[in-house]
């Protein structure tokens, strides 16, 4: 079996505790950086030397963002941790604010250290409330430990943490929409330029990175960059957690190196449920173009392979679709979650969104007409690209994907005014 | 001051040099180049929702926000490029589909963003077949209606509110499709700026509540004039059917308004419609009013005046004029009572201490233009209810506080200014003189400057201390002097104190200009320049005749009570008004004169601008401009020098060069510093005047007169003295100053100072009442 960064945990007992945090080398890291007063510049070309990319969905090289960051600003500085996990499909986040929580804080208070930033804030979905809790008991014991906090481990280094309970909008995952939300504002993302880096939190340079980026510094810190890199694949450094869903025997998060091959994530997950075959599948969560099931046995799970093949890694959520079930209706669902969810602040999305939901839901009530398929074509491009974050791109994909590669199954429910034979 | 480095920018194939921090629909409007926007506004923050000003820029994928996109040296920008209009069709088509295709029934067509645009961008047909939305609408008050359903979200009603307005009164609740701009919950928009929101809203979703309905804009003729009400002059363009004046919206001018107008520039028009207009001349015969010909009305004048001046010499005449005529009407008042012997001319109604009239060295005024007054970086504002006063130098003021200016407040009320306030002392009007005295020590024991004796008791408390370290701290300071400082019975002191403070730490001193013309009545010589009553005088001793020009006695005076009571024992009064009011129970004589629309005539602003204007309208019934009354009157006394024939000849007569240069001036010859401490003495009132009671057209304005700010007068008081009177809020109160009383509800302010009750003066329940500050009785009633 390879090496897991993150959820190595599971294999000792009390995941979630300081303790159990410790038989991985927990802490450890800052511990060296502390004592060795390592230097900001060498930490961060030690995060781009291991090949780490955002684990959140847009896979930004993270080394790079933290550059970003005016080390010499005088002011506070923030860093921001991204738990609002919220889109179909995704639930890796959770697990490591069950299982592996310390990870995160440690990654933080690094990033912290590294950036001259004081305070962080861990802004965790709304729907997950244990999850919050046992972050915030996580906490607890590493201010009780002295790793948070005035001083800590008598360094002289402060950084304070604290855990921000969202409220459950899908649009607060986008960075800017996250940092308008802590600071007590409706959750609408901001315009960029300006990027978080030089005008984020409360208008300070900030940093912010997805749960599981923050989760493998440790590890990158502990081993050196080379070793993280070493674990995946060049340019796709390091070990992902692929949350798997759909019809397999095993649906879960697995933790595996980046370049994969996907039969064999497929077969970790049990393969498929008895009597089905796959027919598709949405490899990074629901905002990236679905590919049909033999495009998919030929990919690997990284960024590039998985741009290569024509879609995304995204945030490594693999939502498996069998052959039972109806692409239509599953586009249906698909585009009433982001008609819901569009934070109304831009036009494109705020109109289209509905506007294509009712197309795709009219076809499922059987008043569809086969121009249909073209409007939707076109308006999703419409939206596409002319937003002011990637919610617009977000709804759009999954239409133009499921319709691209689709398009019979969507004929044929406009002509029969029903699925397919045996889909639902 | 770093330098400013340019960069170059190519749009649509055109050169442009432009500085760095421009964005390109800044470069393209500079150019010429039209590109399409909805939410964008150059005096609002830049918010990049609409989507409308998507362009192509060279090297970028995908098509970029003009409005939100900083030029790059070199960059190369396509606005009709099939890819930047495919985009902007894009996006009119989603604007378009839940937006009512009804333009014939709404409001804004024919001056609708979207309707224009929808020409340009949108298809002939809509290729969304699906169900519209509906969006509930919303009270928001009697000014600004409400179409939800066609809003398109471009917020700029809600940015005004939270940048220019100074209070977020409107936000976009929701999200998605279901997002709606609402108040909140069943909250009314209250700024007195509110009206502006219908100017910027790009649809017709806000639209003016009284306007509504009423005129198509292709049938509205426009015409230039300028706002009657305080001195900033705000400069407004009045839009008429007929000889009808149907609304009011600004004229652009940086200098002043901007591109805002207070609501009551722009709603107070309503009173030239109003039925309370007086369209004939009218004489008082045996008790009955009677309508009359100018002929008949003139002569009948003309006698009372002759027939006074023969029995008890002309000095029993009295001429009260208020701020808001013009220039012309207010040079000829003068000449026509001086060259009858009669001195007895004033337009500072609401003055209570004329003592510095002789040591006066010029026309009070800002100090400086208002456009100066904003660069400053210290302020100081004496006595004012600055954003009811003067809604849009508050404006301004605000504007410059969140550019860093320290302003610091001495006042009697605690009204939220909607900015930051530095340093301020809330003192009782008795103690406003002794509060700036102290602010003057400590200034002057920072920069070491010796004061003369009347200081030598003044201890400077924590408050002044701060004031003066803000103000010494300041490049380019202002004291500014507001309505409250003139009214104020010490008002000669404050001035001289403000002069000591200015000459301690440089600067300037300047007036808040109360009325439209509060300068220009100067210049015209409309006050008795040491030779005969001033208002005060004229009614403490009542005069046997009054002569009065747009005067309403019990509303604009200091103490109503005591201008009434002169009134009633005249011999004559002779009222020319727009209006009928409470004149008709002590007048003989009613002249129904032009108001402001329907004359030509001269204000000059409080930064002693210039501005005359040309009638927007014709009389309406029998009126006529006061200007020709007045110069008829003159002929028919036999006077010299009235034979104008416009009020062109008059300026020019009055003011050769056109211009206020040399007349302008703060100081004085000599300075009143008096007794500085503070003469408390049991409850005091703080009278202010409302901002919907301040003239006669807001008086009679119906929408105005429905808004919050319009509410009945209350006697405010705080909670230690209600605990000392034994009151509860809700009570009601029965207040007494001299003979005369008000029964009144009492309502909590603990931001007052102590033995104080703030009771507005300029309104029909406190007209019985006194002087606006002094002693007052409260009792339980």
């Amino acid at each position: 079996m390879s090496e897991k960064v993150i959820l190595n945990v599971l294999d000792h007992p009390n995941p979630g505790t300081l303790a159990n945090y410790e038989q991985v080398g927990g802490y450890q890291a800052l511990k060296k950086i502390l004592a060795e007063k390592i230097q900001a510049e060498t930490i961060i070309a030690e995060v781009k030397a291991s090949g780490l990319r955002g684990r959140g969905g847009a896979g930004f090289p993270t080394g790079l963002k933290w550059s970003f960051i005016p080390r010499h600003f005088e002011g506070t500085k923030y860093v921001v941790c991204n738990t609002d996990e919220g889109e179909p499909g995704t639930f890796k986040d959770r697990d490591i604010i069950r299982y592996n929580p310390h990870s995160v804080i440690e990654g933080m208070l690094i990033c912290g250290y590294t950036l001259g930033a004081k305070v962080g804030y861990n802004y965790i979905h709304g729907e997950i409330w244990a999850e919050y809790e046992m972050f915030e008991r996580a906490l607890e014991e590493a201010r009780a430990a002295g790793l948070l906090g005035k001083n800590i481990l008598g360094s002289g280094f402060d950084f304070e943490l604290h855990a921000h309970h969202g409220f459950g909008a899908y649009i607060c995952g986008e960075e800017t929409a996250l940092l308008e939300s802590i600071e007590g504002k409706k959750g609408q993302p901001r315009f960029k330029p300006p990027f978080p880096a030089s005008f984020g939190l409360y208008g300070r340079p900030t940093v912010i990175n997805n749960t599981e980026t923050f989760a493998n510094i440790p590890y990158i810190i502990r081993n050196g960059g080379q070793k993280f890199l070493e674990l995946g694949k060049p340019n796709n450094g390091g070990t992902k957690i692929f949350s798997v869903s759909g019809q397999v025997n095993k649906p879960g998060n697995y933790e595996v190196p980046l370049g994969l091959p996907f039969r064999d994530l497929l077969a970790m997950a049990g393969g498929m449920r008895e009597g089905r075959t796959l027919k598709a599948c949405i490899p990074g969560g629901s905002s990236v173009p679905v590919l049909p099931a033999d495009v998919m046995m030929d990919v690997t799970m990284d960024y590039d392979a998985l741009a290569k093949a024509g879609s995304m890694l995204g945030a490594g959520s693999v939502i498996l679709i069998d052959d039972r079930i109806c692409m239509v209706r599953a586009l249906e669902r698909l585009s009433y979650f982001y008609f819901e969810e569009s934070c109304g602040q831009c036009t494109p999305c705020r109109e289209g969104t509905g506007w294509l939901y009712r197309i795709v839901h009219r076809i499922v009530q059987g008043n569809g007409k086969l121009e249909d398929l073209d409007l939707l074509m076109d308006v999703s491009t419409n939206i596409g690209g002319r937003t002011i974050c990637a919610l617009g791109d977000a709804a759009a994909t999954p239409v133009q994907s499921f319709i691209k590669h689709f398009r019979s199954e969507f004929e044929h429910f406009i002509e029969h005014k029903r699925s397919l034979d045996g889909c639902h | 001051m770093g330098v400013i480095s340019m960069l170059n920018i190519e749009i649509d194939g055109q050169q442009i040099e432009v500085a760095e921090g421009s964005t390109v629909i800044d470069a393209a409007d500079a150019l010429g180049i039209y590109i399409p926007r909805f939410c964008y506004h150059r005096k609002l923050s830049v918010a990049a929702n609409c989507r409308m000003c998507l362009v192509d820029i060279e090297k970028a994928p995908k098509p970029l926000p003009a409005c939100a996109t900083p030029v790059t040296d070199g960059m190369k920008v396509a606005t009709k490029s099939e890819k930047a209009i495919r985009a902007q069709q894009g996006v009119m088509e989603f604007l378009l589909i839940n937006h009512p295709l009804d333009c014939p029934i709404c409001d804004q067509g024919g001056e609708c963003q979207l309707q224009d645009l929808a020409v340009g961008y949108g298809g002939s047909s809509s290729r969304y077949t699906e169900e519209k939305r509906v969006v509930i609408n919303k009270n928001l008050g009697s000014l600004i209606a409400t179409d939800m359903t066609r809003c398109i979200h471009c917020t700029r009603c809600v940015r005004f509110g939270q940048e220019i307005g100074g209070l977020m009164e409107l936000g976009q609740a929701a999200r998605g499709e279901h997002s709606e701009i609402m108040p909140f919950i069943s909250q009314t928009v209250d700024s007195e700026l509110s009206g502006n929101m219908i100017d910027l809203c790009p649809v017709g979703a806000l639209t003016s509540k009284p306007f509504r309905y009423t005129a198509r804009s292709w049938e509205l003729v426009r015409r230039p004039s300028i706002s009657p009400h305080d001195g900033l002059g705000a400069n407004l363009s009045a839009h008429l059917v007929k000889e009808r004046v149907m609304r009011v919206l600004p004229r652009d001018n940086d200098a002043l308004n901007e591109c805002w107008l207070a609501d009551r520039d722009r709603f107070s028009y309503e009173a030239l419609n109003s039925d309370q207009r007086l369209t004939m001349p009218m004489i008082k015969q045996d008790g009955q009013w009677r309508e009359t010909d100018w002929q008949t009305a003139l002569e009948y004048v003309v006698h009372g005046l002759k027939d006074i001046k023969a029995d008890y010499g002309a000095d029993a005449i009295g001429a009260l004029a208020t701020p808001h005529s013009t220039l012309e009407e207010l040079y000829l008042l003068q000449k026509l009572m001086r060259a009858h012997g009669c001195n007895n001319v004033d337009h500072r109604l609401r003055q209570s201490d004329f003592s510095a009239d002789a040591a006066q060295a010029g026309t009070p005024w800002l100090g400086q233009t208002v456009e100066q007054l904003a660069q400053s970086d210290a302020v100081l504002v004496v006595g004012s209810t600055l954003r009811k006063d003067h809604p849009l130098m508050a404006h301004r003021l605000r504007q410059a506080v969140k550019k860093g200016m320290k302003l610091n407040l001495i006042n009697a009320v605690d009204d939220d200014l909607l900015c930051r306030v530095a340093n301020k002392a809330i003192v009782a009007p008795s103690a406003i003189v002794n509060a700036l005295a102290q602010v003057v020590k400590a200034a002057a024991q920072l920069k070491q400057v010796t004061l003369s004796e009347a200081f030598a008791s003044i201890t400077p408390d924590a408050n002044a201390q701060a004031i003066a370290n803000s103000l010494v701290a300041g490049k380019q300071v202002s004291v500014l002097l507001g309505n409250t400082a003139q009214h104020h019975p010490q008002a000669a002191n404050l001035h001289s104190l403000a002069l000591e403070l200015v000459r301690i730490i440089g600067g300037n001193v300047g007036f808040l200009g109360e009325a439209a013309n509060s300068v220009g009545a100067y210049i015209a010589g409309a006050w008795p320049q040491g030779a005969g009553m001033n208002a005060m005088q004229m009614l403490a001793s009542p005069r046997q005749a009054y002569f009065l020009l747009n005067v309403e006695a019990d509303l604009d005076s200091y103490d109503a009570q005591q201008a009434l009571s002169a009134m009633m024992q005249a011999k004559m009064v002779v009222a020319l008004s727009a209006f009928k009011h409470h004149a008709q129970d002590y007048a003989d004589v009613m002249l129904p004169i032009a108001p402001f629309t329907e004359t030509s005539g001269t204000f000059i602003n409080t930064e002693g601008r210039v501005q005359s204007f040309n009638a927007v309208s014709k009389p309406r019934g029998e009126t006529r401009p006061a200007w020709k009354v007045l110069r008829v009157l003159g002929n028919l006394l036999n006077l010299p020098g009235f034979d104008y024939n416009s009020t062109e000849q008059v300026r020019a007569e009055l003011l050769p060069s056109g211009e206020t240069t040399g007349k302008l001036d703060n100081a004085l010859k000599q300075l009143n510093l008096g007794d500085l401490s503070v003469k408390a003495n049991g409850i005091e009132r703080i009278g202010e005047v409302p901002i919907y009671q301040a003239d006669a057209l807001v008086r009679r304005a119906p929408s105005l007169q429905k808004t919050r700010d319009a509410q009945a007068p209350q006697a405010w008081i705080n909670g230690a003295l209600l605990q000392q009177l034994g009151l509860n809020v809700g009570d009601a109160v029965q207040l007494k100053q001299g003979t005369g009383q008000a029964q009144l509800a009492v309502a909590r302010d603990d931001r007052l100072p102590n033995n104080c009750v703030r009771v507005a003066g300029a309104h029909p329940t406190t007209m019985h009442l006194g002087g606006l500050f002094g002693a007052i009785v409260v009792e339980r009633a």
